[in-house]
C-alpha cells in the first residue's frame, strides 16, 4: 500500500489532483494518532481509482503541537463533509470554513474538547459534560417543524428528524444520527484481528459479512497473506446470500411504507426461508461465525449444496412473484415513481455507493471495480436505472436479486469442482503494516482500514460502510416531497444506522 | 395479479408450531463436558466473560455468551473433551424467579394480551430484524395476543436491545418513565442482558439493568425469534401476577 505523505497545506491540491473534479469518488477520510511512533497526528485521504482498480491515498501529517486546523475540502470535495466533522470529534482537527461545524457523533452529554480517539484518551474513560447540538430548522410565515424520534414508531433503529414543513411539503429534513455510537473502533485497539472479530462481526446485523469480509481482507492484506481458493469461494458465497437475504427483506419492507399488505406477507414469508436457509449453512441466522482471518471456519457439505440450491429455487419464484405484484398494480406504481429522486449529479457528488448510487446512473459496483474473493471469475452484470427514484431502486433490487441467483449457482459449481480442501491460511505477524479491504455490502461498497502495531495488535480500525456515503443523499431525496412519502423514500435507501453509527 | 394470489393460496397457511430447535449447524445452548485442565482455555478463549469456571466443572453466563463457538473450538483443539453446541434455543431467564422459562408458556395461552414497545438502546440490529421476523407468516406473532405498539405509553412492556450507549441513555430512561404501571422490562441479547459484547468504551453504558430495572432475559446474538416468542409468553405470565 504506497501513501503519499503531505502537509496540512497541500491537502487541497492533493485532493484536486486525485478527485479529478470528483470523478474519482472519495472513499474515506480518516484521522490516526500516531504520536507513539512521532509522527503526530494524521487524516487519511482515500480516493477511488477505477483506471489503477486501487486506491489512491495521502496522508496530511499534523504536528501535535502546533494548531491542528487545515482548510476545509468540503467546498471541494462535497463528500468530505462527514469524515471532517468526524475527525474534529474524535481527533480535534478543526477544518476551517465547514459549512456545517456541529458535531456529528458525540452528542450532548459529551464534553467539548473530549476526543476520544487519541491514544491518550483511556478506552473507557467516562467523561461527561455538556455541548451545543443544535437542529437546523426554517423560519417564516406557515412553517412548522415536525419532530420525530430517536424512538420511532416502529421496530427501526435510532436516530432524530427534524422536519420543516410548508404544509404537506417538506422544505428541509435534518437528521442528527450517530444515537447507538459504541466506540467500536476504540474498542478494537490493542486487540489482535482475532480478538476483534466478534466485535467487528457485530458492528451491524444486516452487513455481518462483508464487514467482516472487508477487515479479514484488510489484514490479510497487510500480512501478505494468500486465502485458500476454496475459503474465497465460501466467502463470495455468503457474500451473496447476504446480499439475498437484505434485496428479498428491502423489497418486501418497501410496501409497508404504503400499507401494501399482500406483498409484505409473501416479503416476510420469503425473507424466513432464507433466513433459516442461513442458519443451517452457517448455524447463525445472520452468517456470523464463519468468516475469519485467513480464511473459513466451516465448510459447505453436499447435503448444504442441495440444501441451498433447493431453497433459493423457491424464493426465486417467490421473487418474481413479487416483481409481477409490484407491476401490475398501478396505485402502488402511482406512489413509488418520481417519488424521493436522487439526480446523477447528486450521485456522484456525494460518492453515493451501491443501490442508491445505481438507481441514480452511477454505476458503482465493488464486485466491478475492484479484484477481491471470486468476482473476477464469475460472469455478472452491473444493474443500473435512469430515474433515480423510489422505483428505480425497487427495480435495482430486484434485478440484482435475479443476478444475485445466478452468480449463486455459478458459485455452488466452483465449490463442487475445487479440489483443494484448505479452509484456512496461518497468519504470521511481523511489524507495523497496514492495510485496506473493501467488499460490496447489500447496501454498497463496504471499506475498512487496518493499522497493525508491532505485535499485531490493532492501532487503528476505521470502517466505512455503505450507509455512511449514502446517508447525506437522503435529505436530497426527500426535499419536496409530501411528509407521507418519507417512509417509503426512507425504506428505499434501507440505510442501516449501526454500520455508520459504530 | 391474481395468478400469484392464486399461488399464495395453493401454499397454505405458513404459521408453524413454535420449535425451540434449530438446524444442525446452529450454535445454540452449550452441552457436553470438558477436561478441568482445558477449562481455563475455555475461559480465556471467550471474548465476553461468559464461560465460567467453578472448580472442576464449568458454568456459561448465557446473558453474556455470544454463541461464537469459540469455547468449543478451543476444547476440540485440544481434543480435551466433548463440549458442544446443542442446537437448541436457551431458554430466557426470568429475574424474580431466577429460574430459566420454560417451553410450557407456548401452551394453552392464548387470550391474553401483552403491548410491547421496542427500544434499540445501541444494537446492531440484528435484534431487531428478528423483532421484525416475529409478525411475518412462520411466527404470526399476534395469535398470542402481543402487539408492538407506537409508544411507550402504551406499552406494558419495554423490550430493549443493544449495549446501552451513552447518546441513547436518557432515551431509555424517558422511555420507562413515560410507560404506566405495571410495566415489565426485557433485556433482549446478549448486548442488552450481559453488555459484555463490545467491552467497555467511551461510549458505552453498559447491560440495559444498569440503567433500567430489568425483569427478563433473553439470551442469543441475535437471539431466535421462537426464544423472543417464549419470552414474551412469559412476560404476559410475569404481568398478570403483578394486575
Amino acid at each position: 500500500m504506497s501513501i503519499m505523505k503531505i502537509s496540512p497545506e497541500a491537502m487541497h491540491e492533493t485532493a484536486h489532483m486525485f478527485s479529478i473534479d470528483n470523478y474519482h469518488p472519495l472513499t474515506a477520510m480518516f484521522g490516526r494518532d500516531e504520536t507513539a511512533s512521532g509522527l503526530g497526528y494524521t487524516i487519511y485521504m482515500v480516493f477511488e481509482n477505477f483506471e489503477k482498480r486501487d486506491m489512491d491515498i495521502a496522508k496530511a501529517v499534523f504536528d501535535p503541537h502546533g494548531h491542528l486546523e487545515y482548510e476545509t475540502l468540503t467546498k471541494l470535495v462535497p463528500a468530505a463533509a462527514w469524515f471532517e466533522r468526524e475527525i474534529k470529534d474524535m481527533f480535534g482537527i478543526i477544518p476551517k470554513g465547514h459549512p456545517d461545524p456541529r458535531p456529528l457523533v458525540l452528542h450532548e452529554n459529551f464534553p467539548e474538547g473530549f476526543f476520544p480517539l487519541r491514544k491518550v484518551v483511556r478506552k473507557n474513560q467516562q467523561e461527561r459534560g455538556k455541548r451545543e447540538y443544535k437542529m437546523r430548522t426554517s423560519d417564516g410565515e406557515g412553517l412548522f417543524e415536525v419532530p420525530v424520534g430517536p424512538i420511532h414508531a416502529g421496530i427501526i433503529e435510532p436516530g432524530h428528524f427534524r422536519f420543516s414543513q410548508a404544509g404537506e411539503s417538506m422544505l428541509q429534513l435534518d437528521a442528527k444520527l450517530f444515537f447507538t455510537h459504541r466506540g467500536i473502533e476504540k474498542a478494537v485497539e490493542g486487540k489482535t484481528p482475532d480478538e476483534a472479530l466478534h466485535i467487528v462481526e457485530r458492528i451491524c446485523g444486516a452487513c455481518s459479512v462483508s464487514n467482516t469480509w472487508s477487515f479479514c481482507q484488510a489484514v490479510e492484506k497487510a500480512l501478505d497473506v494468500k486465502v485458500p481458493r476454496r475459503a474465497e469461494i465460501i466467502r463470495t458465497l455468503l457474500s451473496e446470500l447476504e446480499r439475498i437475504v437484505n434485496h428479498v427483506g428491502d423489497i418486501g419492507n418497501m410496501p409497508a411504507g404504503v400499507g401494501f399488505n399482500p406483498a409484505i406477507s409473501l416479503g416476510g414469508r420469503l425473507k424466513e426461508q432464507t433466513m433459516r436457509l442461513c442458519e443451517a449453512v452457517a448455524g447463525n441466522r445472520f452468517l456470523r461465525g464463519v468468516i475469519v482471518p485467513g480464511g473459513v471456519r466451516q465448510d459447505i457439505t453436499h447435503e448444504l449444496i442441495v440444501e441451498i440450491r433447493e431453497v433459493l429455487k423457491k424464493v426465486r419464484f417467490g421473487v418474481a412473484d413479487m416483481g409481477i405484484m409490484f407491476k401490475e398494480q398501478d396505485s402502488f406504481q402511482n406512489r413509488v415513481q418520481t417519488t424521493g429522486i436522487v439526480p446523477k449529479e447528486v450521485a456522484v457528488d456525494l460518492a453515493m455507493v451501491g443501490v442508491g448510487a445505481r438507481a441514480s446512473g452511477f454505476a458503482h459496483d465493488s464486485r466491478k471495480d475492484f479484484d477481491y474473493g471470486m468476482y473476477p471469475e464469475l460472469d455478472f452484470e452491473v444493474c443500473t436505472h435512469k430515474s433515480g427514484d423510489v422505483a428505480a431502486r425497487l427495480l435495482v433490487r430486484l434485478e440484482e436479486l435475479e443476478v444475485s441467483f445466478k452468480l449463486v449457482d455459478q458459485l455452488l459449481k466452483l465449490l463442487e469442482n475445487c479440489e483443494d480442501n484448505t479452509l484456512k491460511a496461518d497468519l504470521a505477524y511481523n511489524g507495523p503494516r497496514e492495510s485496506w479491504g473493501i467488499s460490496e455490502s447489500p447496501r454498497g461498497s463496504n471499506f475498512h482500514y487496518v493499522a497493525l502495531d508491532n505485535e499485531g495488535k490493532i492501532d487503528r480500525l476505521f470502517v466505512r460502510s455503505a450507509s455512511y456515503a449514502n446517508w447525506p443523499a437522503v435529505p436530497f431525496a426527500v426535499t419536496g416531497n409530501i411528509i407521507p412519502d418519507f417512509p417509503l423514500i426512507n425504506k428505499s435507501f434501507e440505510l442501516c444506522y449501526a454500520c455508520i453509527d459504530r | 395479479m391474481f395468478k400469484v394470489l392464486e399461488r399464495i393460496f395453493k401454499d397454505k397457511i405458513a404459521t408453524e408450531q413454535i420449535a425451540l430447535t434449530g438446524s444442525d449447524r446452529l450454535r445454540g445452548k452449550i452441552e457436553g463436558s470438558c477436561n478441568s485442565d482445558c477449562l481455563n482455555k475455555c475461559a480465556k478463549a471467550c471474548p465476553v466473560k461468559a464461560f465460567q469456571v467453578e472448580g472442576n466443572d464449568y458454568k456459561i453466563d448465557y446473558k453474556k455468551c455470544l454463541f461464537c463457538g469459540k469455547c468449543v473450538e478451543a476444547v476440540a483443539e485440544n481434543a480435551a473433551g466433548d463440549l458442544h453446541h446443542s442446537s437448541n434455543d436457551v431458554m430466557p431467564m426470568l429475574i424474580e424467579a431466577g429460574v430459566e422459562a420454560t417451553a410450557d408458556v407456548l401452551k394453552n395461552k392464548l387470550g391474553r394480551s401483552l403491548h410491547v414497545r421496542h427500544l434499540d438502546a445501541g444494537s446492531c440490529n440484528a435484534c431487531d430484524f428478528e423483532m421484525g421476523a416475529l409478525s411475518n407468516s412462520y411466527y404470526d406473532l399476534h395469535r398470542y395476543g402481543v402487539a408492538f405498539v407506537a409508544s411507550p405509553r402504551h406499552a406494558d412492556l419495554l423490550m430493549v436491545t443493544g449495549v446501552v450507549s451513552r447518546n441513547l441513555e436518557q432515551a431509555l430512561k424517558m422511555s420507562y418513565e413515560a410507560m404506566p404501571e405495571p410495566k415489565l422490562v426485557m433485556a433482549c441479547g446478549a448486548c442488552a442482558a450481559g453488555g459484555e459484547t463490545y467491552g467497555d468504551t467511551y461510549a458505552i453504558v453498559g447491560a440495559a439493568d444498569k440503567v433500567v430495572p430489568v425483569d427478563l432475559y433473553v439470551p442469543g446474538c441475535p437471539p431466535r425469534p421462537s426464544a423472543m416468542i417464549v419470552a414474551l409468553l412469559a412476560a404476559a405470565d410475569m404481568l398478570k401476577e403483578q394486575m
